[in-house]
This record gives structure tokens, C-alpha cells and sequence, in this order.
């Protein structure tokens, strides 16, 4: 398949209702911070990105919403399948996008160029969906804030080791800073900005 | 209602509906802040809810069994407007049943039975701002929120002792959530406010014409504003409810006749039929169920 028809093809076979069920995950998820769930649907999305990591695209991307690419998404053909499945403009500038997908094996050195929001309108932030190894072993990180009853232990191979660090700055914006989504393959896990993070 | 002819599933198209799900999201990640959205005419007019519908139409799906109460009450116009709206542009099923329903839209009640994982609740918001009668500028109020200035709404609470000898507000009153924003919880009776805190429900909140969707996550911290010599307190029923029994319930008065006869009734219509088809009697049913013995 070239690369022309590898951005064309794919996609949710029925956008209305697999739009919806992948979204009341990504809600559950947030609601839940560390709950790990799974998207079922063939999407047919290019590599290096994930089924989840494609799924969230087709779900909350469009016109609206300037999306940033790590650099081994952008010049793959996974840029255009975004770009051809849900309008979204790639933008190269952090500060203004709305999505962030980052491929596997990369590692954000920090998070402070992406949107934080302002103190005022804190939801003007980047949203980012980072591909790690798996979902469900590695390391064990606990977990706990809102959506936590008491804490929670997660298990997470492959996440960049500078990550713990990343997050406990972001936390200290609050109720500015980003929120994560890591995604592995078909799994998905949720950190929005209010969970804390201790390494086990 | 002709106009429905030619609707999307559950009538919102879908770039609405991104635009709304993308506000729950941030809504969620951040517990009690308002985020603002560019809501969307409904089949129906501002007053009737259009915030909540918005937002359970963009969560909504084909799997989901829908339960909408308004002051409790499953069976008054607006609830059963929304509900036949939901079934007509979703095709979803309904009940009347709190345990049975995943998704509950509300108008000034939270269900007296104790809500469950998995379950959310859309409220209906008319005010979304807790600090607006202190404040009318939106740019004002939006600033107090950025600073965490709440001093304001703590004095209003106190002038309110001064007068009254208690805190009088009774219905909407705020709380702070997760240690961080004030929140508005909607014109729900002071009675439910307890209820919010710690819940194994998702909560969402969407005001229609004022254009903002809010949230609290399960398992939050939900506090009524209170003061260490005057601590929040709900209200109190003297006697139960007269046709189940059932006490520590929010109770709604019913005129009898004209002549001053009055009874105290569940709010909660479908948690008092529960207890009533359970056996339970209140003082109006205990003699007609002796007379039949
Ligand atoms: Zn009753």
C-alpha cells in the first residue's frame, strides 16, 4: 500500500456510535484516573500510531482543534491519516495545540512548551496522548486524586523515565497544566491533571 | 417538534458533539470549574434544561437506559418531554428506576438511593456561577476564581448569621470542590449536598444559555461552606413521609384539602413506590391497609 492510500483508507467504520463508545471510555478514564481500557475496533491507522492513539484522533479531532506531532508521527503517513480523517490542522507550534500525539520510545523533555492554559481559562490546554510499551505491567506507579478511592496502583512498561518528575511540575500548575492520555496498542489509560503520582 | 425530521442520532451533529465531549473532558480534569461551550439551539426552550440535554445528548449511546426526574418527580412535563425527546432521537430505553438507569439527567434533585459506579448524573444548571449575585462582571468572577478570592461569598454566608441567627440559604448553596473551586450545585435542595461528596457516580453539570459545563469526578471531595461555629447542616424533617414511612428523606409538602390538611411526601417519587411496593406504609396508607386486614 502506498502512502497516498494508507492516509485514505481506515477510519471508524460506523463515526457516529464508534465515535460515542470510544469516547465514554476516554470519559470513564478521566473519571477514573488509572482505569486501563481497551478499544476493540479496527481503525486501520498507520504506524507508528497506536489503534488507542488513532481512536482518540478520530474522536475528538476536527477542524477546531491544531494538533502537534512527535517527530516520527509527522513524517509518516500517520500525519496525513489525521489530517484526512478529522480535518485537524498539524501545527509545529506546542503553545497552540489542542492535541499532542507523541509515538513510542520518545520522551517529552518537558511540558511547559505545550498549553497550560491561563489561570482564568485553564481548559485552553493541550491534551497529550503519549504511546508507551504496555498498560498493565512494568513499573508500578500509585495513584490518587479525584476519581481515586483512596489510591490505586497502575503498572506501566516503558514510560520515559523523566516522566514522575514531568508530572509532579505540572501538578504544581494547578489548575493549569496538561492533561495525559498514555496509550499502548489497543489500551488506554487516563492522568488528568489533578492526579497525583508517587513511584513504587 | 417537525424539524426533527432529518436529526442525527440523538439530534446533536457531530462536530457539536466533539466540541461538547472535549469540554466534559477538561470539565473532569478539572473538578468544579466552569468550562465554557458554544451551546446550541435546542427543540425546546432555555429553562427547560437545554444545557443538560446537550450534554446527554454528546454522552449518550445506543446501549444506555436513561431516567430523567425533575424535583424528583419522573412524571412532570419537563421529565417527560426530555425523556420521550431522548427516546425519539436515540432510540434509547428509560426508566424510572435509579438503579436501573446508567445515565440520570436531573432538574434540582440528587435521588435519595445511594448512586453507583458507572452511573452519571447531567444536571440541569440554570446559574452556573455561585458568585454572581456577589459579582455580575463575568470578567470579575472568572478573576476570583483564577485567585481562589472567595473571602466575598464567606462574608455574604456570615451577614446571613448575623441576621438570621443561621446560614437561611437553602437551595443552591455552595460548595467547594477538591479543596479548589467554589461550586454552584445547582438549585438542588441543601439536603442533597452531602450526597455529592464521595460518590461513586460521575456528576456533570450544564447550563444551557449560560453556555458552561462543569463536573465533579467519582470519589471527590465535595464541602458544604461552612463556619467552625456555625457547621453546614441539612435540613431536618419532623415526621416521615406519610405514604412510605421512609425518614431521613428530602420531603415535599402536599395540600390536602382546603380546609389546612396537609401531608409530607417523598420528593424522590420513584424511591417512595420502591419502599411502598417493598411493604413499607406510611401514617395515609397504614389505616386503609388496616381496614383491609
Ligand atoms: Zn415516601
Amino acid at each position: 500500500m502506498n502512502i497516498k492510500t494508507q492516509a485514505l483508507s481506515g477510519g471508524f467504520q460506523e463515526p457516529v456510535f464508534h465515535s460515542q463508545g470510544v469516547f465514554r471510555m476516554l470519559m470513564d478514564g478521566m473519571a477514573r484516573p488509572g482505569t486501563v481500557h481497551t478499544i476493540a475496533m479496527d481503525i486501520g491507522q498507520p504506524e507508528p500510531l497506536g489503534q488507542a492513539a488513532g481512536a482518540i484522533a478520530l474522536t475528538l479531532c476536527d477542524h477546531d482543534t491544531p494538533t502537534w506531532l512527535s517527530a516520527g508521527l509527522l513524517k509518516s503517513p500517520a500525519a496525513e491519516w489525521i489530517g484526512f480523517h478529522t480535518g485537524a490542522p498539524i501545527t509545529r507550534e506546542k503553545a497552540e495545540s489542542r492535541f499532542a500525539f507523541v509515538e513510542a520510545g520518545v520522551a517529552p523533555s518537558s511540558f511547559g512548551l505545550f498549553a497550560a492554559g491561563t489561570q482564568e481559562y485553564p481548559d485552553r490546554s493541550t491534551t497529550l496522548v503519549i504511546e508507551i510499551g504496555a498498560l498493565g505491567q512494568g513499573q508500578a506507579l500509585t495513584l490518587k486524586g479525584p476519581g481515586i478511592q483512596q489510591t490505586t496502583t497502575v503498572k506501566l512498561k516503558g514510560l520515559p523515565e523523566v516522566f514522575p518528575r514531568l508530572w509532579a511540575d505540572n501538578r504544581a500548575l494547578f489548575p493549569r497544566g496538561v492533561d495525559v492520555i498514555l496509550t499502548a496498542g489497543k489500551s488506554l489509560l487516563c492522568l488528568p491533571r489533578t492526579t497525583q503520582i508517587a513511584v513504587q | 417538534m417537525t424539524e426533527l425530521a432529518t436529526y442525527n442520532f440523538a439530534y446533536l451533529d457531530e462536530q457539536t458533539k466533539r466540541m461538547i465531549r472535549r469540554a466534559i473532558l477538561k470539565a473532569i480534569a478539572i473538578p468544579g470549574y466552569q468550562v465554557p461551550f458554544a451551546s446550541r439551539e435546542m427543540p425546546m426552550p432555555y429553562g427547560w434544561g437545554t444545557g443538560g440535554v446537550q450534554v446527554t445528548a454528546s454522552i449518550i449511546g445506543p446501549e444506555d437506559v436513561l431516567k430523567v426526574i425533575d424535583q424528583g418527580a419522573d412524571d412532570t412535563t419537563n421529565a417527560v418531554s426530555i425523556r420521550a425527546f431522548f427516546q425519539k432521537v436515540a432510540n434509547v430505553a428509560v426508566t424510572t428506576h435509579t438503579k436501573d438507569a446508567t445515565i440520570i439527567q436531573t432538574r434540582h434533585r440528587i435521588p435519595e438511593q445511594q448512586l453507583e459506579k458507572g452511573q452519571v448524573l447531567v444536571y440541569q444548571v440554570p446559574i452556573p456561577e455561585p458568585l454572581r449575585f456577589l459579582e455580575p462582571r463575568e470578567t470579575e468572577t472568572r478573576k476570583m476564581h483564577a485567585l481562589e478570592e472567595y473571602g466575598l461569598m464567606h462574608v455574604k454566608l456570615y451577614e446571613d448569621i448575623a441576621r438570621h441567627g443561621r446560614i437561611s440559604t437553602t437551595y443552591a448553596y455552595p460548595v467547594k470542590v477538591a479543596g479548589r473551586y467554589v461550586m454552584d450545585p445547582s438549585p438542588t435542595p441543601k439536603f442533597d449536598n452531602p450526597k455529592m461528596h464521595m460518590s461513586e457516580a460521575l456528576q456533570l453539570f450544564g447550563a444551557g444559555r449560560e453556555k458552561r459545563i462543569y463536573a465533579v469526578p467519582p470519589y471527590t471531595d465535595v464541602v458544604s461552606l461552612d463556619f467552625e461555629d456555625y457547621p453546614f447542616e441539612i435540613q431536618k424533617f419532623e415526621q416521615p413521609c406519610a405514604l412510605c414511612g421512609a425518614q431521613g428523606v428530602y420531603l415535599d409538602e402536599v395540600v390536602l384539602d382546603d380546609k389546612g390538611g396537609r401531608m409530607f411526601v417523598c420528593s424522590d417519587t420513584d424511591h417512595c413506590e420502591d419502599r411502598r411496593e417493598h411493604g413499607h406504609a406510611g401514617e395515609m396508607l397504614a389505616p386503609a391497609k388496616e381496614a383491609a386486614e
